[in-house]
């Protein structure tokens, strides 16, 4: 990892894997809608920021992220195949989890995601603290603003300030569980309850994702250095709909969202031919992966035998000619 | 060991007790494998636990036996994350009941990641939970809710009697790359461990014979069944009803037919499951016996299917009696 990174090639990286992020689930939607791919699956376009200006800030030699069930982004800023995520999602061989795992299940070199609210949040505490008594290496735990309703979150935040779990709890706030507004299901503001907990908290809008990589940098050096917890609190915007069902919010207020995409704005600060080189090389390089992972081998079971009952019994009754 | 009133090491006959054979596992492993770890309630000494298990561990290993708040999920969902990141965490959930709290983090998580995860990782994870009844502790600190987590692909359920070795069947879980739920029935603590003839490796099934001539009776339980089973025996040799009992000690993964044709095909088979009644264990075994053909013919004893009382008297009548197991039989034999 660089310790210190000009602007100018902070800017360019980051757009790359925002870029990326968003070229990897337009696609993904698109796959879905042509019937290629099956199941469901979660994008986070409009949020890209979060994944690439924290996950790049961790040293994936010796860290640790754990994910939610909206991880494509996290997956990929943690230098995830896009191949090997499009292989996931077809139910090939080749897939992150030999399509075992699926959108929300996914599982590769450090990096865990699951699909159940806050239910990773005291496995990442876990995690964090088998680190620490290995004597090296610290954790992100990224959170939704829904992730607020389990209580087991509260029980991990508990867990992590007394015992100095060295994890940083990511939160990326986009207003919405699923359909229902954040007013609708939490009293008071969340971004405070980190702090009844003893754990430093930050409230960043996460439109910015070189502030915010400076901020996350600032943030990991502090929790590998004491060992304590810290919370990023993140407002951003999720421009897609929850999963594959119709997005029910206004859709004014999705448009105006629309006007303040961190991604169009980041790009606009790179030189336009630049900008234009790198959107070819990301569609060249996802057009391939869609392409390799498609043709992929299908996922294979898991050789666990079917119960004897399951099997195929003889017909109860005769069949041909007998019958009347 | 340090004895004490209640966790006494040794039983009025001088043998080693049930609960001090699971204390001196955890005192080996703590000693031998610097990964080990003992998080839980009220683990701490001089408490020791609840049920006295850990007693003198902490003082012995200060560091390495946690107490933790009162929050199962994160108690399960730590030493999930501890045992994937290369530690072998024991944590001890109170009662047994309060498994219920945190289930998502055992079966949504614990459970699923080594497959889910298509084998990057492996969960060595062990729960303890003492569990049952028989103490009159009410309807919400005295049930056996295992039933509630066979059945779950990932998941292995261990339930040591005093007729097997505790302790080792303790270290074989740490050992285990898998999940294990160790359900320890509570009114076996006190009792001197009393080892049978055992096959199967690393979790043994024991058996038990009782009477001459040709086998009259099989009876299959587990856990704390066995504490009717054994008097159950006794009386039936005294009516001339031979028996063999059979108690696997890893429930969830068993083949009764097989310890049914090596105890000699005994004509009847009586199933029995402290937990309320129907979709349980027994049920399984009993379907099991079914599906395999040649069955014996078959009778179950449970608890009713009803909450537990807290008046000790209602909790003794709803439960499984030696007296049930004995009925079962003879209705069957004769």
């Amino acid at each position: 990892m660089q310790l210190v990174q000009s602007d100018e090639g902070l800017t360019v990286e980051l757009y790359t894997q925002m870029a990326t992020i968003r070229r990897v689930e337009e696609t993904l939607q698109a796959l879905f809608r042509q019937g290629r791919m099956r199941g469901t699956t979660h994008v986070s376009i409009g949020q890209e920021a979060c994944a690439a200006g924290v996950v790049g800030a961790l040293d994936r030699q010796r860290d640790f992220v754990f994910s939610t069930h909206r991880c494509h982004g996290h997956f990929l800023a943690w230098g995830g195949e896009p191949r090997a995520l499009f292989a996931e999602l077809f139910g090939r061989e080749t897939g992150i989890c030999g399509g075992l795992g699926g959108s929300q299940h996914l599982c590769w070199s450090g990096f865990f995601s699951n699909g159940i609210q806050a239910g990773m949040a005291p496995v990442a505490v876990g995690m964090a603290l088998s680190r620490k008594a290995a004597g090296e290496g610290i954790g992100a735990a990224f959170l939704g603003d829904g992730t607020f309703g389990e209580g087991t979150l509260y029980e991990s935040m508990n867990l992590a300030a007394l015992w100095g779990a060295p994890l940083l709890f990511v939160v990326e706030d986009n207003g919405y569980a699923q359909s229902t507004p954040r007013r609708v299901q939490h009293a008071g503001r969340l971004s405070a309850r980190p702090a009844a907990f003893g754990i430093e908290t930050v409230v960043q809008d996460a439109r910015d994702p070189v502030a915010l990589r400076r901020l996350a940098e600032a943030l990991i050096l502090a929790v590998r250095s004491d060992c304590r917890p810290r919370c990023l609190y993140l407002h951003t915007y999720r421009l897609a709909a929850h999963s594959r069902s119709e997005d029910y919010r206004d859709p004014e207020e999705v448009q105006a969202r629309r006007q303040r995409d961190p991604l169009p704005a980041l790009r606009r600060r790179l030189p336009e031919d630049q900008a234009d080189a790198i959107d070819r090389e990301i569609a060249r390089r996802v057009a391939e992966a869609v392409a390799a992972a498609e043709s992929d081998p299908p996922a294979q079971p898991r050789g666990v035998p079917l119960p004897a009952a399951t099997l195929p019994l003889a017909p109860l009754l005769p069949t041909g000619g007998e019958r009347a | 060991m340090t004895p004490s009133a209640n966790g006494a090491v040794h039983g009025h006959g001088g043998g080693l007790t049930f609960r001090a054979s699971l204390t001196e596992a955890m005192d080996g492993l703590l000693r031998g494998d610097p990964r080990v770890l003992i998080l839980g309630e009220d683990v701490l000494d001089p408490y020791g636990g609840a049920f006295k298990v850990t007693r003198g561990l902490s003082d012995r290993y200060p560091g390495r036996v946690l107490a933790t708040p009162v929050s199962e999920a994160a108690i399960i969902g730590t030493a999930t994350g501890l045992a994937i990141g290369g530690l072998r965490p024991i944590a001890e959930v109170m009662f047994g009941d309060f498994l219920l709290l945190a289930a998502d983090e055992l079966i949504n998580h614990a459970a699923k990641f080594r497959a889910m995860y298509h084998e990057q990782v492996t969960v060595p994870l062990v729960v303890r939970a003492p569990a049952g009844g028989g103490r009159a502790y009410g309807p919400t600190h005295s049930q056996s809710l295992e039933k509630h987590f066979l059945g779950v692909p990932g998941l292995k359920v261990v339930a040591p009697t005093h007729l097997h070795d505790p302790g080792a069947l303790l270290r074989a879980a740490v050992a285990d790359p898998d999940p294990v739920l160790f359900v320890e029935h509570k009114l076996l603590y006190p009792l001197e461990l009393r080892p049978s003839e055992q096959r199967g490796t690393p979790y043994p099934t024991a058996t038990v014979r009782a009477g001459d001539g040709d086998p009259g009776v099989i009876i299959f339980a587990y856990g704390g069944g066995v504490r009717w089973c054994l008097p159950a025996m006794s009386r039936l040799a005294e009516a001339g009803v031979s028996s063999t009992l059979c108690l696997p000690s890893r429930i969830d993964r068993f083949e009764p037919w097989t310890w049914w044709d090596l105890a000699g095909r005994p004509p009847a088979a009586v199933l029995v499951e402290e937990g309320t009644a129907g979709h349980g264990w027994t049920a399984e075994v009993a379907a099991q016996l079914a599906e395999a053909g040649d069955a014996p013919s078959i009778r179950r004893v449970t608890g009713a299917d009803d909450i537990i009382p807290a008046a000790g008297h209602l909790e003794d009548a709803m439960l499984p009696s030696a007296e049930a197991v004995v009925a079962a039989a003879l209705a069957l034999v004769r």
